[in-house]
């Protein structure tokens, strides 16, 4: 979102910026043309992923023949220009403007979040900052607020650089934060100054990412899980979500899109993890359920003309995505599908099926779960969420969170030796590996359904069954897929639910995808002024940009080479699963059809699935008293 | 028949809405307009406002609490508003400050109790040549000095 010269204006210019000379388009800031240089400029409100704001100045840079510094963030070149950017007058001005915000900054760098991955703490070193040339508050100003289950802000580390107000405006449309008051008081609050845990936020921490200080963080629970660990009459189990096995390796200087799967198994049993878990195994559960209330909605809405259960379904295994519906669309919730998120559904299963078959107390089993995001935090403390008679998991865990827990145990993650999954859910199949990515649960679900229909492998339709249309980061897609004429026999796990496949034979599947809720709100607003995605039988929705491999709770800074290295991790997994003989397909998996057989005998969408794998929503609306 | 309050607000919200238009730019007309209809612009105010414009009401406190003008705090009869900016703090506004706090018997930021006066900061109103500035609702006081104050005062106090 950058400023890019538009087409019609391609004009070449020539720059001069610390003697290296080059021609950019009219209208290239000129942030951007010494980057192409090879120049670094600090910045610290401009952020690669949103709009540009021009208020810290950090960015100052000198051109010859103009009597005060420029901001090179918002400075459009459109005459041939010199640039000095670390002239002695610009290194003062950016020292004098680092010491103002050290003048309202209180925070100590060694119990902080951020501690040696802080923007302010890395200018602070580079520009020599060696004294407080304009005071230093003793005192905290302002409460930290801890009141979202999510989110932890602390006001007295802000220096208002306004990226997490773009990023919840720009990116997520909710506009839980934003600039209040004015001047000196001007600080960045919530809606009449309320705690984030009562004001309208979908709990996603894309805000976080963005932050360029510890301002905002994520609510911390590492230490109530070392206490759990440490706790010899418990039993503490880890599922880890795919999204943080892509990356996790760059908390231990790895490259982005480094999967470290195999070798974080190793080194959460070596953390203290009694069983370390794939939540795959949900995810492909997930599809199974999800997948038959497709095909139940389909079947009722278009043969039987019964429209309790509307179209399009939506997914629901994000809970930001979740919140932002109760919040901005509570008349669509009939909508959005009843399976509960994968770390949900696991959380049910593991003090249910999982303690029966293990002879373990559920009320000794502690369950966490490694997610990429923050909004799993709230998640897994709704009331509803206690299926299984306990809290169904008791601590979401960032990426991050784990990843200082590593750290602390003395391990250095890439060192690790490779272990699988334990059993008895072992390793799930391919199409839960690429939930992580958006249009993951679209692709998953397409390939099961697909084979469900005609009876032959998805191979046969898509290469590889690789389901390519459904997959990119473009914001909202729109697809249409053919149901081959010829139709296989109904699937013997759904038979009781729909008796032959000839009312969809030949059909055309129109199916939808959105990632970040901003996107979701464009599609939304498409249903209802009836446009083609009201047309759709299926809509995937993730919260966050990228996917769940974009999420809250990933490792921090985030931008969009760093995005699409993931997913390109995530995407070579899933075909490695096939390369090694592994399933890729969700009722491939083979713990899935024993759960089926042994536990949820009903089948999918049946009674005890319904009890403990499916959920209802909480219509939330926006008006606070 | 009882109209809530919060129906009273939506009703005069929605006329406001008809006159300035739904647009986001509508917001600050719909404010002011709305203040010197209730002399306080409501925390519901606010919500309702933002759903009509189609923003959120994140926006609107942004916008309400920028303003000193558009206030958040119920407001008395006549608001009385002294600059508090650079040329009128050397003019000398703290003495005028300190009259005005005297004579009402409140300080800033308080109402009178009979509701009559509320005494408010503002910042600058453009008239930096002639401080300290003072406004009592719409009309603007300059060169104002203590003694001056009382005059000012009494020829508000016999009105209604
Ligand atoms: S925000 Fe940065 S500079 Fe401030 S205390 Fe934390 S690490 Fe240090
Ligand atoms: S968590 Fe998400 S919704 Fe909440 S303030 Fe941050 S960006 Fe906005
Ligand atoms: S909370 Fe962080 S992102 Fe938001 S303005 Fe403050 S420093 Fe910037
Ligand atoms: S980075 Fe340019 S003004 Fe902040």
């Amino acid at each position: 979102m950058t400023q890019q010269a538009t087409a019609a204006n391609t004009e070449m210019i020539p720059v001069t910026i610390d003697g290296k000379e080059t021609r950019v388009a009219s209208g290239t800031t000129i942030l951007e043309a010494a980057k192409h240089l090879g120049i670094r400029i600090p910045t610290l409100c401009y952020h690669e992923d949103l709009c540009v704001e021009g208020v810290c100045r950090i960015c100052v840079v000198e051109i010859e023949g103009m009597w005060t510094l420029q901001a090179s963030c918002t400075y459009p070149i459109t005459q041939a220009i010199t640039v000095k950017t670390h002239s002695p007058k610009v290194r003062k001005a950016r020292r004098h403007i680092l010491d103002l915000m050290f003048s309202e900054h209180y925070g100590e760098c060694y119990s902080c979040a951020r501690n040696n991955n802080c923007e302010l703490q890395n200018l602070a070193q580079e520009y020599g900052v060696d004294e407080y040339r304009f005071g230093h508050p003793d005192l905290p100003i302002f409460n930290i607020d801890k009141s979202s289950f999510a989110i932890t802000r602390d006001n007295n580390k802000c220096i208002q650089c306004r990226r997490c107000v773009r990023t919840c405006a720009e990116f997520q449309e909710v506009k839980a934060l934003e600039n209040v008051g004015r001047g000196n008081k001007t600080a960045i609050g919530t809606f009449l100054d309320k705690p984030l845990g009562e004001v309208v936020c979908i709990n996603c921490g894309q805000c976080i990412n963005r932050c360029p200080t510890g301002a905002l963080t994520a609510k911390d629970q590492t230490d109530l899980v070392w206490d759990a660990i440490e706790d010899p009459t418990k039993h503490v189990v880890i599922q880890t979500a795919p999204a943080p096995r892509a990356a996790i390796g760059e908390e231990f200087g790895l490259e982005p899109g480094t999967p470290m799967t195999w070798e974080m198994n190793s080194a959460l049993r070596e953390v203290g993890f009694n069983k370390v878990f794939d939540t795959n195994f949900t995810a492909d559960l997930t599809i199974i359920e999800e997948g038959t209330e497709l095909i139940l909605r389909l079947y009722k809405t278009l043969v039987q003309g019964d429209t309790s259960m509307p179209l399009p379904q939506f997914t629901s295994c994000s809970p930001g995505w979740v919140k932002y519906i109760e919040h901005f669309y509570p008349e669509y919730l009939g909508n959005v599908s009843s399976a509960k998120s994968p770390q949900q559904m696991f959380g049910a299963m593991i003090k249910t099926y999982y303690a029966e078959k293990n002879n373990i107390d559920p009320k000794d089993i502690v369950s966490v779960a490694l997610m990429p995001c923050t909004a799993k935090k709230f998640e897994c403390n709704r009331p509803e969420m206690a299926d299984s008679g306990h809290q169904d998991v008791d601590f979401g865990l960032t990426t991050r969170e784990l990843a200082k827990m590593i750290r602390e145990s003395g391990i250095n993650l890439p060192d690790m030796p490779k272990s699988d999954f334990d059993s008895p859910f072992g390793t799930a199949s391919g199409s839960g590996v690429i939930f992580a990515a958006t249009g993951g649960v679209m692709e998953a679900a397409l390939r099961s359904v697909l084979e469900f229909v005609t009876g032959k492998q998805v191979e046969n339709f898509y290469d590889h069954a690789d389901i390519i249309p459904v997959r990119g980061f473009e914001g909202c897609r729109y697809v249409e897929l053919k149901i081959p004429e010829e139709v296989g026999p109904v699937p013997a796990i759904i038979q009781h639910l729909v008796p032959d496949w000839n009312w969809i034979k030949g059909a055309t599947v129109k199916v939808g995808v959105a990632h970040g809720t901003g996107n979701a709100r464009k599609v939304m607003e498409d249903i209802k002024a009836g446009g083609k995605f009201s047309e759709c039988h299926f809509i995937e929705v993730m919260a966050c940009p990228g996917g769940c491999l974009g999420g809250g709770g990933q490792p921090i800074p985030t931008n969009l080479d760093i995005r699409e290295a993931r997913a390109k991790a995530i995407y070579a997994e899933d075909r490695a699963y096939g390369e090694a003989g592994k399933a890729r397909k969700s009722h491939e998996n083979e713990a899935v059809l024993k759960v089926y057989q042994e536990f949820l005998k009903e089948g999918p969408c049946g009674h005890l699935s319904h009890k403990l794998l499916h959920t209802d929503y909480t219509p939330r609306g926006k008006y606070i008293d | 028949m009882l109209i809530s309050q919060h129906e009273q607000t939506l009703d005069q919200l929605q006329g406001l809405v008809e006159k300035h238009g739904d647009q986001r730019n509508a917001l600050i007309p719909i404010l002011q307009d709305f203040r010197d209809q209730s002399g306080q612009i409501t925390d519901y105010a606010m919500q309702a406002v933002a759903n009509l414009l189609k923003i959120e009401p994140s926006e609107v406190y942004g916008v309400v609490s920028f303003y000193s003008f558009l206030s958040e705090r119920p407001q008395g009869n006549f608001v009385i508003r002294l600059c508090r900016t650079i040329s009128c703090d050397m003019a000398g506004k703290q003495a005028v400050a300190r009259q005005l706090e005297n004579d009402l018997g409140i300080t800033f930021g308080e109402t009178t109790k009979d509701g009559r006066f509320s005494l408010e900061w503002a910042n600058c109103m453009g008239v930096c040549d002639q401080g300290p500035a003072m406004l009592v609702n719409e009309t603007l006081y300059t060169k104002v000095s203590p003694e001056k104050v009382g005059e000012i005062l009494d020829s508000f106090k016999s009105r209604a």
